[in-house]
């Protein structure tokens, strides 16, 4: 009886294997990595900050990441005159709609927001920024093989070159660009990590402080437990 | 409570002095007696016996650190200069400018679902030991009321970061009331004070969440514990420690609560708190469960998410709203997904009245109950995980969980509404004199 209870109560588990699937390759974890932080901060303000917005990060946020003030000034500020205002964007959303179907989002939480059962938010990036094939269908000549008719065109193209979808879903350069395919695939995972970085800008401090937590209620513990083991002895 | 007449007596020193007038002027030492230091609980409580002082110890912290997030938080949907709704800013602004505002923030998140955690695990000591039985019914219905403020409260409480899951989710289930005959439409509209959930909505379950439900919590709470004091604490023998006293009036099993079940607690604090902690520090979102994905973008009101799943602790009985898909007398059978949904809760409330066993405990009941009782905690369960899923939900792509939700429905009522005969018919162990530690 008992056995076909747990057997039960596993099964909900078992089942979540079950359904459509979206394969998405893993991103490397850059979290540690400064600078490969600094370079997807540099790769994010020159390609994506020019439509997408990150509104609620601030510029001298970027100190996290080993930049000085200087640093941030002379070469990242872009859309703003201090540091200390937010990564905001001069284009209006009603021209952008008119552009590209729809707003480019907000991408300050957006690795939190791409998770899924399928993989972290910051896989879905890896994969989504690898896969931009040519599509002349499409209103920007541009398509994706994990976001399905997106409106965004291929932004990184003369870093990639330019990709082709074949018979069996590959995909296949047909054009190199600036970077080699290892180069490429190593500056969309600093990016991703940059984008992971600026999500929860205090992850890795909230890991730290975790440890930190646990250690205290660690010896909490012991003292607590030795006090009500005192008091205790006389209950029979 | 034989001394609650003795009034403190100083012992000459400054202290000793100042509590002499206090207490001259408010019963605090019979506060004191009455509710620690000489409320005689069963000396017996095991590992089930830690929820209801967690529970206490979360409502806190959702209210120490709820008073601190509305001091950032706005509840305003119109969009920034960035395109970005006020009310979703304000929250990724916590997280960000305001000194520990994000541990702040994931506190309150997690204690969100903790509290839930806990609750359900009390509730269901309750069931195990016949905690609800005579002579705390009125316990037990207290205790359904704060079930029901904490399901308010999550609810109006979830709109806030108006991210998507926020706004679908508030849509759905206001939409819910809409299907009641006659009055329905009027209803939804009168509850979002909109056609649709806008900032009149958002600005109004702000209110609920921040004021009206937590006062009526606490009230319910002060309740719950004065009643729960007035009759005594049950314990997993399920027999009654005031039939035994020695020549003072204590139980002879009791032991005061402090500071032997203070002490006893804080320890069950510690372990609680490292594991809220683990959470926190590192996996806030829990996998989607506590923080889900699709919340982390903000409310579009155009664009209807593909899968609306509310957060774990309602998934059982929004599966049973689902199970629902059959017309009655006419009515839509979205108004009997919604009856059963509430009735799921309420018939909660009907439990000291349904059960007949001559016994309270698990400990001395039959092989009826204890199957009755599995049977139900495995659909609750399954409800639960269905809950998450869209219906279309197949478990190992074969078993579709659409019907499965069904008959675990069906169970779920059944194990409430046959209970008066199988509890009444099971064969009992006899119940011990004293409590067996």
């Amino acid at each position: 009886m008992k056995k076909l209870l747990v057997a039960l109560l596993f099964a909900p588990l078992l089942a979540l294997a079950s359904g459509e699937e979206l394969h998405l390759d893993k991103a490397p974890d850059r979290s540690n990595d400064q600078a490969a932080l600094q370079n997807g901060a540099k790769l994010f303000v020159n390609y994506c900050l020019g439509c997408h917005s990150a509104s609620y990060m601030r510029y001298n946020r970027l100190k996290d990441i080993g930049l000085s003030e200087q640093q941030i000034k002379d070469n990242l500020l872009f859309t703003a005159d201090k540091t200390g205002e937010l990564m905001r964007i001069g284009m209006q959303r009603e021209d952008a709609k008119v552009w590209f179907g729809a707003a480019p989002p907000d991408l300050t939480v957006i690795a939190r927001a791409r998770a899924s059962e399928f993989g972290t938010g910051p896989d879905w990036l890896y994969t989504y920024l690898r896969g931009f094939y040519r599509d002349t269908s499409r209103p920007s000549g541009w398509n994706n093989t994990v976001f399905a008719n997106v409106g965004m065109p291929h932004a990184l193209w003369e870093l990639q070159g330019v990709q082709e979808l074949g018979d069996e879903h590959k995909l296949t350069l047909v054009k190199p660009g600036k970077l080699k395919p290892e180069e490429y695939d190593a500056a969309v995972a600093d990016l991703v990590g940059f984008l992971k970085y600026m999500g929860e800008p205090m992850s890795e401090l909230r890991k730290t402080l975790g440890w930190i937590v646990l250690a205290a209620l660690a010896v909490l513990f012991v003292f607590t437990y030795a006090l009500k083991r005192e008091y205790w002895k006389d209950v029979h | 409570m034989a001394s609650t007449a003795e009034k403190y007596k100083s012992d000459g020193s400054l202290a000793g002095n100042a509590l002499e007038w206090f207490d001259a002027r408010f019963p605090a030492m019979t506060l004191y007696k009455e509710h620690l230091s000489e409320y005689y609980a069963p000396k017996n409580f095991n590992f089930w016996y830690f929820f209801g002082s967690l529970a206490l110890l979360v409502l806190v912290n959702q209210i120490v650190t709820g008073i601190f997030l509305v001091m950032h938080y706005k509840p305003d949907a119109a969009l920034n200069a960035s395109g970005v709704p006020v009310a979703f800013a304000s929250v990724e602004y916590i997280m960000r400018d305001v000194p520990l505002g994000w541990i702040i923030r994931y506190m309150h998140s997690t204690g969100a679902s903790a509290f839930f955690v806990v609750v359900y695990l009390h509730m269901f000591r309750g069931m195990l030991y016949g905690s609800y039985r005579k002579p705390r019914e009125l316990i037990w219905l207290f205790g359904i009321g704060i079930f029901l403020c904490l399901m308010a409260e999550a609810f109006f409480g979830y709109l806030l970061p108006w991210g998507q899951m926020s706004f679908w989710g508030a849509q759905v289930i206001v939409n819910l009331f809409s299907a009641i005959p006659l009055i329905g439409p009027d209803l939804s509209v009168f509850i979002r004070g909109d056609f649709v959930v806008s900032d009149a909505t958002l600005n109004r379950f702000f209110s609920f969440h921040v004021i009206a439900i937590p006062l009526v919590l606490l009230g319910l709470v002060a309740a719950h514990l004065i009643a729960l004091h007035e009759v005594g604490s049950n314990n997993p023998d399920g027999v009654e420690i005031k039939k035994h006293k020695n020549e003072k009036g204590i139980p002879l099993d009791g032991i005061p609560f402090h500071p032997y079940y203070t002490l006893k607690d804080m320890v069950g604090v510690v372990v609680f708190l490292a594991v809220f902690a683990v959470v926190i520090c590192f996996m806030p979102e829990f996998g989607g469960y506590f923080l889900e994905w699709n919340n982390f973008i903000p409310a579009d009101p155009l664009k209807t998410p593909p899968h609306i799943a509310p957060v774990w602790y309602f998934t059982p009985f929004y599966s049973l709203l689902r199970a629902v898909t059959y017309p009655l007398l006419g009515i839509d059978a979205k108004f009997w997904g919604v009856v059963a949904m509430g009735g799921g809760v309420v018939i909660m409330a009907l439990l000291p009245w349904l059960d007949r066993s001559p016994v309270k405990s698990i400990r001395y009941r039959g092989k009826v109950y204890k199957t009755m009782l599995s049977i139900w905690v495995v659909s609750f369960l399954i409800l639960g995980f269905l809950g998450t899923k869209p219906p279309s939900y197949t478990f190992f792509g074969v078993i579709p969980g659409a019907p499965v939700a069904q008959i675990l429905s069906v169970f779920y009522f059944m194990y409430f509404i046959t209970m008066p005969w199988w509890s009444k018919s099971d064969k009992c162990k006899p119940e011990p004199e004293r409590v067996t530690g």
